[in-house]
């Protein structure tokens, strides 16, 4: 295995033993992994649900920055810093 | 306490005591259940059904050796039906390419495998299991080959722990996802055996500089979980993340525990899923109680302004060491009694390695346990 870095023409995605799932019962969006348990913030819930295997970081960055009306280099940013950090743990791949 | 109770997030079940490896340092308890007490498939079914009712998120099938249920398919496939994320824990030991095929099939999630060193002769050694180690790596290569992630679960000791560095090469060439670097934990059949594991202060440190250093070589390809024996640290592990807030553990039998050395105090009153519903027992049960929060507390802990964060760490701990299970944690600096148990593991580590009681149903009354300060304070 070799670390992956995300650029805007990756396509991120969770990776086989890696669950992004709503609990019903806690009313929580989670990160389920080997062992470990995420609960992404509301901006982290956002962007994650995008991560659909067939978007692109590029896309998931012009879909957001329409939709919060923001500029495109600060989302673009925050979203590529925040998959690089779960890529490094193991939660997304590409 | 006024805050509401929040659901545990994970369910530990023990699915059988019944082992073909004899680690010295397992966590089960000296007193094994037998096999004819375990539950039967319809039980676990049910459990599983209220655990996700819960809202709890992860199950972890283990043992003993969960394999040797035959059921374990089953529990799988059920796992999945209600959305709990499955994690065997295993030996590995007793599968093959067609069981763990299947398993996958049924949506298994993750599987870690323990290993008890590098090097094959001491590792067969350790576990009382002739080719153990060479099975183990036959197991570990498909469970990759079939595309589930893999755990290398590493237990460390004085006995193989200058093996770190082969232990995280293995794990890469295993191409496994993530590798658990655990020090022995000192409860149980681990604590009769503490003078043939703990490891001088020295070689924890260096240890540590080898974790640290690797986490950054190999951020992104190897995730490194460290655990390292708190004897040697200034204040307490947040044991199972606080008493009774996250996780719950059911034996073979049915009782649910704190946690699985939970069993080790004596006193405590434990309810079964036989008897009571999961949900019930979560908030009622008087040894979840027991130790929950922050009432129990004595000083320094209560006003300490880590009494939230470390949760007094380990009760199991508190009473092996100082026979009072609701005393500070001796791991914790601030405990009376926290040099004398630095200053006794220290010589032990030091000292030569005595014979391993090996763990196994019996062995608790037929060998004498090895000296350590297990005497109450008093």
């Amino acid at each position: 295995m070799e670390r992956i870095f995300l650029e805007e023409a990756s396509i991120p995605q969770f990776p086989r033993g890696v669950k992004f799932r709503f609990n019903r019962a806690k009313e929580q969006w989670v990160i389920l992994a080997p062992e470990r348990l995420l609960v992404p913030d509301e901006t982290a819930v956002e962007i994650l649900k995008l991560c659909d295997g067939a978007a692109s970081v590029g896309t998931i960055i012009d879909d957001l920055a329409e939709r919060f009306n923001a500029p495109r280099d600060v989302i673009a940013t925050d979203v590529t810093a925040m998959l690089q950090d779960l890529a490094d743990q193991g939660f997304v791949t590409a | 306490m006024t805050q509401a109770l929040e659901p545990p997030l994970a369910l530990l079940a023990e699915l059988s005591h019944r082992c073909p490896l004899q680690c010295p340092y397992c966590s089960n308890p000296l007193d094994l259940e037998r096999a004819s007490k375990e539950l039967d498939t319809a039980t676990w079914l049910r459990i599983m059904d209220e655990a996700a009712e819960m809202g709890m998120h992860q199950i972890h099938l283990s043992g003993g050796e969960p394999t040797v249920r035959k059921d374990l398919e089953d529990l799988v496939q059920h796992a999945d039906e209600v959305g709990l994320y499955s994690n065997l824990i295993t030996s590995g030991v007793l599968l093959d390419e067609a069981r763990l095929t299947k398993l996958a099939d049924l949506g298994l999630e993750h599987v870690q495998v323990s290993f008890q060193d590098t090097e094959s002769s001491n590792a067969d050694r350790i576990g009382g299991f002739k080719g153990g180690h060479a099975k183990k790596i036959e197991v570990a290569r498909l469970i990759r080959k079939i595309g589930l992630p893999l755990t290398v679960n590493a237990v460390v000791h004085r006995q193989n722990i200058e093996h770190v560095p082969d232990f995280l090469d293995l794990a890469v060439e295993l191409d496994a996802e993530r590798i658990e670097i655990a020090q022995v934990q000192y409860y149980g059949w681990a604590l009769k055996n503490r003078a043939a594991f703990i490891p001088t202060y020295e070689q924890l440190k260096h240890t540590t500089e080898i974790v640290l250093k690797a986490r950054d070589r190999l951020k992104g390809i190897l995730v490194i979980d460290y655990v390292v024996p708190d004897y040697y640290a200034k204040r307490p592990k947040t044991c199972m993340g606080g008493w009774g807030r996250q996780f719950l553990n059911i034996n073979p039998a049915g009782k649910v525990l704190p946690c699985h050395a939970a069993e080790s105090i004596p006193g405590l009153v434990f309810d079964n899923v036989q008897e009571h519903s999961l949900a019930w027992i979560w908030e009622n049960s008087e040894a979840f109680n027991q130790y929950r929060g922050t009432n129990w507390m004595p000083e320094p802990c209560k006003s300490c302004d880590r009494a939230e964060i470390d949760w007094g760490g380990c009760r199991c701990q508190a009473y092996a060491l100082t026979g009072d299970a609701g005393a500070t944690d001796p791991a914790c600096e601030l405990s009376p009694l926290h040099q004398q148990t630095f200053g006794l593991a220290m010589r032990e580590a030091t000292g030569e390695a005595p014979e391993f009681i090996y763990r196994r149903i019996g062995a608790d009354e037929e060998q004498n346990a090895p000296e350590f300060s297990g005497e109450p304070a008093e």
